[in-house]
């Protein structure tokens, strides 16, 4: 880490303000376009200042677990491709793109955003399996809300394939919508020295102290959290942090 | 006879489907292009000239370029495709390759790579094409030194009738032999840098088809001219 760097930054948070010109608690300018690959069930694309990400949900009928016979199957991908960003490199998932998707799938998860049960076809032997992929054109920081923004956008875009002799057919989706019951929105407050800001570019996040990223829910309430860096946080810390994640994921929300 | 009288989507035999090209859609790149043919979208970014591991691919006399085809999760119809790559996204990473490298000149950055990586969000046929026309636009946009365009497309022979740019409803025809044949071509000189073929064509047909492609391909060359012309257009 470059600490020229982070002083430059941290003295400018200090008087909040950006290198970008925002104010600490300011997100870039986000647009949200849905049915953008007509390939995928659903699908949606979040441009947020310079990131540019994609999020495209594919329907697949298949067993259930054992253990859940009468719910459907979500699972959640995120691939850091080498296109969006010099730093990402080809080969298998390392651990940043491995939390992306675990922290979205969460929110998503325990938010109750999907009725599970209204996926099954027939208990233990057909449901309907959700594979969620979040996949960033342009990589310039804050991924996570960005792409849990997108899934959530493309959740609600996506439409059933018709189903012909047990089968899904691709060519002919319904007009039915996904059985969907709650909107998780995830925001993470980032800690640069004493001060707290969202939505950080790439080069905020290259000197991060530390973040924690908030699912909130529609009432208020939290169905996720996720602490990440280096340095630890006091109680007071994350409480302030929680407080301006909730405040923010009720501007994030009237964007869906 | 062809029993192939009419193109299920009412183009002409020799008529691609509607082409957007845009340069410069990815901003962390060094040169990016974003080309679409029809519902086939192809992402391009180019990377480099940078440093090259392993350093046993150095050579002091020349850049090496370097391409990664690859297709989203979702970009297939039908199942998720498990992303990754496999042995078809390596085969068309390395033909890719090569039909790119008859128009770049990568003497001036020996030990050095140029990274080319080709995604598409969604595809219907014509993906290795789509993806060297915007592999083309961004190397270009990066400033690599080039000869001319590379403009890609395939032809078809369904059941005896040549057909320009093969959506996936004609591949998939079967009330008679279909032939795809993906062409990349040079257009100021007429050369093939990309010719692969599966199904089935007679001899003379095949000539007929390469001699057919090269109007189209200057089409096509020219559409990826303005691209890069656009990028940098006073507005």
């Amino acid at each position: 880490m470059n600490e020229e760097f982070k002083e430059h930054i941290t003295k400018s948070l200090t008087q909040n303000m950006r290198l970008d010109g925002r104010k600490n608690d300011e997100f870039r300018k986000i647009t949200i376009e849905t049915g953008v690959s007509k390939t995928a069930e659903g699908s949606a694309r979040v441009i947020c200042g310079d990131t540019e990400v994609m999020a495209g949900v594919k329907l697949a009928l298949g067993t259930p677990y054992p253990d859940t016979p009468n719910d459907g199957v979500l699972s959640t991908n995120t691939e850091l491709l080498p296109m969006s960003n010099p730093n990402y490199e080809s080969g298998p998932p390392k651990i940043e793109s491995i939390e992306i998707a675990r922290v979205i799938d969460r929110g998503i998860r325990e938010g109750k955003a999907m009725d599970t049960k209204k996926l099954c076809v027939e208990a233990g032997e057909k449901v309907w399996m959700v594979s969620l992929d979040v996949i960033p054109i342009n990589m310039d920081g804050n991924l996570l809300d960005l792409g849990a923004l997108a899934c959530m956008a493309a959740l609600k875009n996506a439409k059933f394939p018709e189903v012909k002799d047990g089968k899904a057919d691709y060519k002919h989706l319904s007009k039915k919508g996904l059985p969907l019951l709650e909107t998780p929105i995830e925001v993470t407050v980032v800690k640069i020295g004493e001060n707290f800001i969202v939505d950080p570019t790439e080069d905020e996040e290259s000197v991060l102290d530390s973040r924690l990223t908030v699912a909130v829910l529609e009432s208020g309430n939290l169905c996720a959290l996720q602490k990440g860096g280096d340095k630890p946080l006091t109680a007071e810390e994350v409480d302030k942090m929680v407080e301006l994640a909730i405040k923010k994921s009720k501007e994030l929300r009237k964007l869906l | 006879m062809s029993k192939y009288k009419k193109r299920f989507d009412g183009r002409k035999f020799d008529e691609t489907r509607p082409i957007e090209a845009e340069a410069g859609v990815i901003k962390k790149a060094d040169g990016s292009a974003r080309f679409k043919i029809g519902n086939t979208v192809a992402y391009a970014a180019v990377y480099g000239p940078r440093e090259l591991f392993p350093r046993n691919q150095h050579d002091p006399k020349k850049g090496k370029l370097r391409c990664n085809y690859s297709m989203m999760a979702f970009s297939g119809t039908g199942e998720r495709i498990r992303p990754g790559p496999n042995r078809r996204a390596k085969e068309i990473s390395m033909v890719t390759e090569k039909a790119l490298l008859p128009v770049v000149d990568l003497s001036d950055y020996p030990n050095a790579v140029v990274d080319v990586f080709i995604e598409l969000p969604e595809t219907d046929a014509g993906s290795r094409c789509a993806g060297i026309c915007a592999a083309s636009i961004a190397l270009a946009d990066a400033g690599i030194i080039m000869k001319d365009m590379v403009a890609s497309v395939s032809m078809g022979n369904i059941d005896g009738q040549l057909v320009l740019d093969l959506d996936y409803a004609e591949e998939a025809f079967e009330d008679g032999d279909v032939a795809d044949i993906p062409i990349a071509m040079i257009p100021s000189t007429g050369e093939l840098t990309l010719l692969q073929m599966d199904g089935f064509i007679s001899p003379k047909d095949l000539k007929k088809a390469i001699e057919l492609v090269k109007k189209p391909m200057e089409k096509i060359a020219e559409i990826q001219r303005k691209a890069v012309q656009n990028r940098y257009k006073v507005k």
